[in-house]
This record gives C-alpha cells, sequence and structure tokens, in this order.
C-alpha cells in the first residue's frame, strides 16, 4: 500500500466531488462538511460510475405515508439503477449488510510533510503552505 | 375412486383443503337469509341469478366433468361436497369460499345484503352440516365500512377463518382505503383470502376488454402480481406484520420472475417507497401463501423439482382441490414430484401455520 497525493483539500471543497485515477484505478473523493471519503468509481452492482449519480439525501419512514428526509448530500445514487449508497461507508441501503461500495482511506496531509515523504505525487504539484488529500491503496 | 395414492397414505394425519367452492343454486336459495325488503326488491327486479363471467356455468373449468350433476349447479349442499370431495380425498377440514357474484352488484346497500345473505346461507347449508367444513366471510368491497361490520359480524362465528375478495378488484388492494379491512382481519385472526376472479369494475387486462373466456381467465395471473405488488409497495405488510395473505387459483410458478423483477426495481426505488425494508422475496415468504391447484408448471419431474426448488415452495403452498373447478384429472391432485414430506407440509403444517382458527379446530 502506497499513499498517494491526489488533489488539494481546496480543489473539493464541502459538498463537491471529484473523480481522481490512481494506481490504475478510478476513486471518486466526496468533501462531506470538511470530511474526505473516497469510494470505487465502480458500482457493485453493475459497474455504474458513482461520481456521475446525484448526491442525495436518505429517506427513511416508520411507517407507510410517512417521510423522514434525513442525511442531506450523505447518499450517492448510482446513476445506472439507482441503488444508493452511503457515502461514509459506501454501504447500500437496498441491500445492507450483503452489499458494498468499495472504501479507501483517505487522510488530509499537510504540504510540508508531503515534501518530506512516503508519498506519491506524481500528478499534483505539492506546496508546502496547502493541505492536500492523500489515498492509500 | 379415492383420491389418495401412497404418498398422502398417512392415518390419522389432517388434511386441510384450502379452497373449495359451493355454488348458489339461485337467488332465491338466499332469500331466507335476505331481510324483507331486499327479497322483495330481489322478486320485483327479477334477480333470479348472479351470473358473472368469472365461471360461466358451462365452461369446462368450472366443473370437472365427473363432478357435473345432471341437472343445476355442482357443490351446491354439503352432501355433495362431502361425497364427491371430503371423503374421497380424506380431508379433515375444508375451507368453502364461495364464489357467488355478490361482487358485481354496483348498489352498496344491495350488494351488502347479498354478503351478508350468503354469509349465512354457507353458515347453515354447510357449516352447520358438516364439522368438517370452514368458510370465508364474502365481503364486497363497495363499501369498506359494509364489509368490516361484515367481518365483524360473522367473526364471532370461529369456523369463519378467512375474508375473500376477488383479485380483479376497483382498485389496486395495497391503497389506504381498504385497510380497515386488513385492520379488522388481523384483529380477528383471518387471513386475506384473494381468489381467481373479477369485480368487473375495469376491464381484465390493462389494455381494454378481451374478447375470450380464456383470455379473462389466463389474465387472472398478471391480476395477482399486479395486486401483490401493490400490497408490497403500500406498505400493507409493514403497517401489518401479522397479516396473512393466501392467493387462491393463482398459480405459482410465475413467482420467481416476478419477485425478480420486483426486487430490481426496488433496490433502484427504495426511497419511493422507504417503509418498504424487506425485499419482496422476504413478505412473499413471510406474509404471502399460494394454494396448490391450479399448477402451473412443467409435467416433467425433474424440471418441476428444478422450478420448485427456486421458488422455495416448502413453506408457501397451501393443499388445496379446487373442488368443483377442472383442474386436475382422477386422482391427480399432487404433481409427481411433490414428496410425502412437503405433501404432509402443504396438507396440514402449513394451513395450520397460515389460519390461526384452524389450529383451535384441530386441537
Ligand atoms: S450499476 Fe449501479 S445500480 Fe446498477
Amino acid at each position: 500500500m502506497k499513499k498517494h497525493v491526489v488533489a488539494s483539500t481546496a480543489e473539493i471543497p464541502p459538498g463537491a466531488r471529484k473523480l481522481v485515477t490512481v494506481a490504475g484505478r478510478p476513486i471518486v473523493i466526496f468533501n462531506l462538511d470538511g470530511n474526505f471519503f473516497g469510494l470505487f468509481n465502480r458500482c457493485p452492482h453493475n459497474g455504474g460510475s458513482l461520481a456521475d449519480g446525484i448526491v442525495t439525501g436518505l429517506v427513511r419512514s416508520t411507517e407507510p405515508g410517512t417521510y423522514t428526509y434525513c442525511r442531506r448530500g450523505e447518499v450517492v445514487r448510482c446513476p445506472w439503477h439507482g441503488w444508493e449508497f452511503d457515502i461514509r461507508t459506501g454501504q447500500s441501503f437496498c441491500r445492507p449488510g450483503d452489499l458494498k461500495a468499495r472504501q479507501f482511506n483517505i487522510e488530509v496531509a499537510d504540504g510540508r510533510d508531503i515534501v518530506e515523504g512516503p508519498y506519491v505525487a506524481e500528478t499534483v504539484s505539492v506546496r508546502t503552505e496547502d493541505n492536500y488529500i492523500v489515498v492509500e491503496v | 375412486m379415492a383420491l389418495i395414492d401412497d404418498r398422502q397414505n398417512e392415518p390419522a394425519a389432517q388434511r386441510i383443503d384450502c379452497d373449495i367452492h359451493p355454488s348458489v343454486p339461485n337467488c332465491a336459495a338466499l332469500f331466507p337469509h335476505l331481510d324483507d325488503h331486499w327479497r322483495e326488491m330481489s322478486i320485483v327486479r327479477g334477480i333470479d341469478d348472479l351470473h358473472s363471467a368469472n365461471y360461466p356455468d358451462n365452461t369446462p373449468l368450472t366443473v370437472r366433468p365427473d363432478w357435473k350433476p345432471a341437472h343445476g349447479r355442482a357443490a351446491t349442499s354439503a352432501e355433495a361436497i362431502a361425497g364427491q370431495c371430503l371423503d374421497p380425498s380424506g380431508s379433515t377440514l375444508a375451507i368453502c369460499n364461495c364464489l357467488f357474484g355478490i361482487q358485481t352488484l354496483y348498489s352498496e346497500d344491495l350488494a351488502g345484503a347479498y354478503a351478508k345473505a350468503l354469509n349465512d346461507w354457507v353458515r347453515t347449508e354447510f357449516l352447520d352440516k358438516d364439522a368438517r367444513l370452514r368458510a370465508s366471510i364474502i365481503v364486497s368491497l363497495d363499501s369498506v365500512e359494509m364489509a368490516v361490520e361484515e367481518i365483524h359480524r360473522c367473526a364471532a362465528d370461529r369456523r369463519f377463518v378467512q375474508v375473500l375478495l376477488l383479485v380483479a378488484t376497483a382498485q389496486p388492494l395495497g391503497k389506504r382505503h381498504f385497510w380497515p379491512i386488513y385492520e379488522a382481519a388481523v384483529r380477528y385472526d383471518l387471513p386475506i383470502g384473494i381468489h381467481a376472479g373479477s369485480e368487473f369494475r375495469n376491464p381484465p387486462t390493462p389494455m381494454g376488454w378481451p374478447s375470450y373466456y380464456l383470455e379473462d381467465y389466463v389474465v387472472n395471473a398478471q391480476s395477482f402480481q399486479s395486486q401483490l405488488t401493490s400490497l408490497f409497495c403500500e406498505g400493507v405488510f409493514n403497517k401489518f406484520p401479522t397479516l396473512m395473505v393466501v392467493m387462491l387459483e393463482s398459480g405459482w410458478t410465475w413467482l420467481p420472475a416476478h419477485l425478480w423483477r420486483m426486487t430490481k426495481y426496488w433496490h433502484g426505488l427504495r426511497m419511493e417507497i422507504p417503509w418498504a425494508d424487506r425485499s419482496p422475496a422476504e413478505v412473499v415468504k413471510d406474509q404471502i401463501r399460494f394454494s396448490l391447484q391450479p399448477i402451473d408448471g412443467p409435467g416433467d419431474v425433474d424440471q418441476m423439482r428444478r422450478l420448485m426448488d427456486h421458488i422455495g415452495t416448502d413453506d408457501l403452498l397451501v393443499y388445496s382441490s379446487d373442488y368443483p373447478h377442472n383442474q386436475f384429472a382422477g386422482a391427480d391432485v399432487f404433481h409427481e414430484t411433490f414428496t410425502r414430506d412437503e405433501i404432509r407440509k402443504l396438507t396440514r403444517d402449513t394451513p395450520l401455520a397460515t389460519y390461526p382458527r384452524l389450529r383451535s379446530a384441530s386441537s
């Protein structure tokens, strides 16, 4: 496993996402209120691109006819067949426990640390004064 | 001729037939149970019979040839049912699902009066005459309030073990408007039986009116599929987690393909019906049962075995002869594929697990 620098934090503001390719793998990185999450960009159902799915909330219900909309912005819906995934965990909501979008560890590192290594920063030029998103692959 | 073979030879075994059909000979038979006003209205208006196109008298499906009397309808008396169905098959209990067309009456009051008369007729002519008989409460859905009242009235007699609806209704059965019926059913330990047939409020097919009876009958399977989908999507099984629904004369080999489609679209459209917290297959396993006849599967034993394993029929089927309808020949009510254990399950264990009121009868 290597730590890859994929973007500066400024490139993915809260609510935004970015598709990156790390060691040949497409990974979509989401910023939820300053926390970063990475999902393999192939829907575990049939391979749809989660980077192209709408980001939405979770609708829950205690009984028929009641709708509670919660966790706004924390769910991504696959554009192909509409399966919903928890951006924080990759968990699917239609088959929880049984089906998950693969997750990647994301951390935020200080530019000064990155310059010292051991990071791979092939496509991102690192400046000591910025923070960077690092994916472990 | 006895309707049993070796696989079914278990001395003292319970054998519960979940779908038999007493026939009303004509409206006059119900007159003793009709209020004066409705009796007179029936005579004055000339309502002497309720012919519906669900089971026309002369259609081969309606009566098996060897059960057809020289005159009139089959199964009009407890003696006929005993002699042709219960005795030869060794049934210890049988549920009468009377299909006299009261659901096709368009006046709420008339339909209500006839439903009441019909239930009382079944009680007097069948339940009181043969201790093996049980019955479904017949209701008209035109007035949900009256249907609930009728359930309440009949439920005091525990020989009524189910509420019976026809599959092709004016509106999909999941609609909340019908829920008081389900609430009453649960309260009185009554499954909801949904039987093939139409109220004739809509054309039998979504494309309109077909030309032939064959089309009417075949399309029943699609109606069952639509009702299953509606009950699932509208959340009836979530609202009433102890409700049992029994699909009668529905066929059941269509289940895998239908569940596949439902599950696929539920995965993608879950957010529309967020209360649906179980997959359609789980809901079917927990709360829906199917009557054995008609067996709409392949004749070949191995193919049938594969199909049954795929569906997981083990706990899903309840035995039905569908007497006097013409679904099987001779004594061949079970497909060759069914094993002795499976037969025991569907003639006894599953009916008892499905119908709480049969449990008290058999203990
Ligand atoms: S590929 Fe994502 S839902 Fe089918």
